[in-house]
């Protein structure tokens, strides 16, 4: 189980994150949303260890992360896959050998072994023949289902996603939040996905926590959100048009 | 007082790529493919300048030793000197802090805003080793033989230029170069050439792993990773020659 206490941090002076604690579900989707600069990357970035905290603590089944040293954040990092907002494969790589990276790294597993579960991968997020592939020639969603199949290369326990959906159209961004859904189901990992995106939010969120000027300002699931009575939560919500439509079309059933 | 606080990040970037790594065979695999980069992609243009140079420094000697004091076998013990010495693992060095330099600051660089070096991180893997112990040992490795190289083709050129424009004759260069030879001096090149793959690779990687922002700083942290391994070349190259030569 994921949990931050207490967590602050600042960039020269300015207050990103302020006092910010969150308990997140075991093997559920767990969404964090907010506006963009209200910290919920710098957040991420602090969990996964990327960042220290100026105070708080982020704890993994009650260890202080924060407190490790180098090699007992290694073995926790083991267990944490990432989807980053742009993929991050390395270009120097094929599709392939981006899957099998971690493995060649960390286990004693044999070249066909390796291979295998990096079909299996592929295969798991519809991308059975990318394998010899450079980042280069894959479009923007596939470079997001490579990410999530070299995530999830290590079978990991927890898996974080920087904001799956940015820069794809609806109907890919609609395959991505499946994706993510099944998955956290399969192998019953801790997802925790960064997103602005309500459309993502109603699709997939079990425990949504909101956050506002870098503070923990709401925290639910996909159904109370829509009827929160949050003034802040309710004017990210229901920023759009057709969020709108959506609200009034609620309060008149 | 910022460059002392640049010198305390760059001791603990150094601590940290002198690890032990994840896993030493992944580590040999891309020192191998670093060798074939660096070395191998530095072939021609080292080549190049050295047969060049090598020309130009044997007719400017032949210039500058027109007087019947001075026997002609002269121009070939300056030449060798001067390549040996100085030309190859000096300026030879300045130019692969150009070409390698900026190469290793824009790769990382890359990587480290496109989130591929937060990758590894997350990954457990040390970023800082994985990316750049493989590119000094590298670097280490096959600089001596691109200076040895170029030491050879600098010769060789002198040669052909010196006897194609009648400077000196085939006979008195080759007695030029082998007169009073001091292993020493080559033993010197290496020396100094070893230390300079250390800057030239380290600082480069220095500057490319802690790049912020987007394109226009990577190619900021380039121009920069170039600059301050050519003067720590420069400044090493006074430091060594007192040290070895006084």
């Amino acid at each position: 189980m994921i949990e931050v206490t207490g967590i602050s941090k600042s960039f020269n002076e300015k207050q990103v994150l302020q006092d910010i604690s969150i308990k997140f579900l075991e093997g559920k989707t767990n969404m964090i949303i907010g506006e963009s600069g209200s910290g919920k990357t710098v957040l991420t970035k602090i969990m996964v260890g990327l960042f220290p905290p100026d105070a708080g603590d982020v704890l993994y089944d009650g260890h202080s992360f924060t407190a490790m040293n180098f090699d007992g954040k290694k073995e926790v990092r083991k267990q944490i896959g990432m989807l980053f907002q742009g993929g991050a494969l390395f270009d120097s790589l094929t599709v392939e050998e981006n899957i099998i990276f971690p493995l060649s790294m960390f286990t004693t597993q044999t070249e066909a072994e390796k291979r295998d579960r990096a079909q299996f991968c592929l295969e798991r997020v519809n991308l059975p023949s990318a394998g010899k592939l450079y980042p280069s020639e894959l479009s923007g969603g596939m470079k997001k289902r490579v990410g999530i199949a070299r995530a999830i290369s290590m079978n990991p326990r927890y898996l974080f996603c920087d904001e799956p959906n940015s820069g794809l159209d609806p109907r890919t961004s609609i395959l991505i939040d499946n994706l993510i859904r099944q998955i956290t189901e399969e192998l019953r990992i801790t997802t925790i996905v960064i997103t602005h995106d309500m459309n993502s939010v109603i699709e997939i969120g079990e425990n949504v926590v909101f956050i506002f000027n870098g503070q923990k300002w709401w925290q639910g699931n996909r159904s109370e959100i829509l009827h929160s009575e949050n003034a802040e939560l309710n004017r990210f919500v229901y920023a759009s048009t057709f969020m709108q439509r959506v609200r009034n079309s609620l309060k008149q059933a | 007082m910022q460059w002392l606080q640049h010198l305390g990040k760059f001791y603990i970037f150094l601590s940290v790529i002198f690890k032990r790594p994840e896993r030493w065979s992944i580590y040999r695999q891309q020192t191998v493919k670093e060798i074939d980069s660096i070395g191998i992609g530095s072939l021609g243009i080292v080549s190049i300048i050295s047969v060049f140079m090598g020309a130009v420094i044997c007719i400017q000697s032949a210039f500058g030793f027109e007087s019947p004091w001075i026997p002609l076998y002269a121009v070939g013990v300056s030449t060798r000197d001067i390549i040996i010495l100085e030309f190859s693992p000096t300026v030879v060095c300045l130019i692969l802090a150009g070409k390698v330099g900026s190469n290793i600051a824009g790769e990382i660089g890359t990587m480290r805003v496109t989130e591929q070096i937060d990758a590894l991180e997350i990954m457990g893997i040390n970023s800082k080793g994985y990316l750049v112990l493989p590119k000094i040992l590298a670097a280490i490795m096959i600089f001596p033989f691109l200076i040895v190289l170029s030491m050879f083709l600098g010769l060789l050129g002198g040669y052909l230029a010196g006897v194609a424009v009648n400077a000196v004759t085939s006979y008195e260069y080759i007695y030029g170069i082998t007169y009073d030879f001091k292993p020493f001096n080559v033993t010197y090149a290496l020396l100094k050439t070893v230390v300079f793959a250390f800057i030239i690779t380290s600082v480069s990687a220095y500057h490319g792993y802690y790049t912020r922002g987007g394109a226009l700083e990577v190619g900021r942290s380039s121009t920069r990773a170039v600059v301050y391994s050519s003067i720590l070349v420069l400044l090493f190259n006074v430091i060594i020659t007192q040290i070895l030569l006084s």
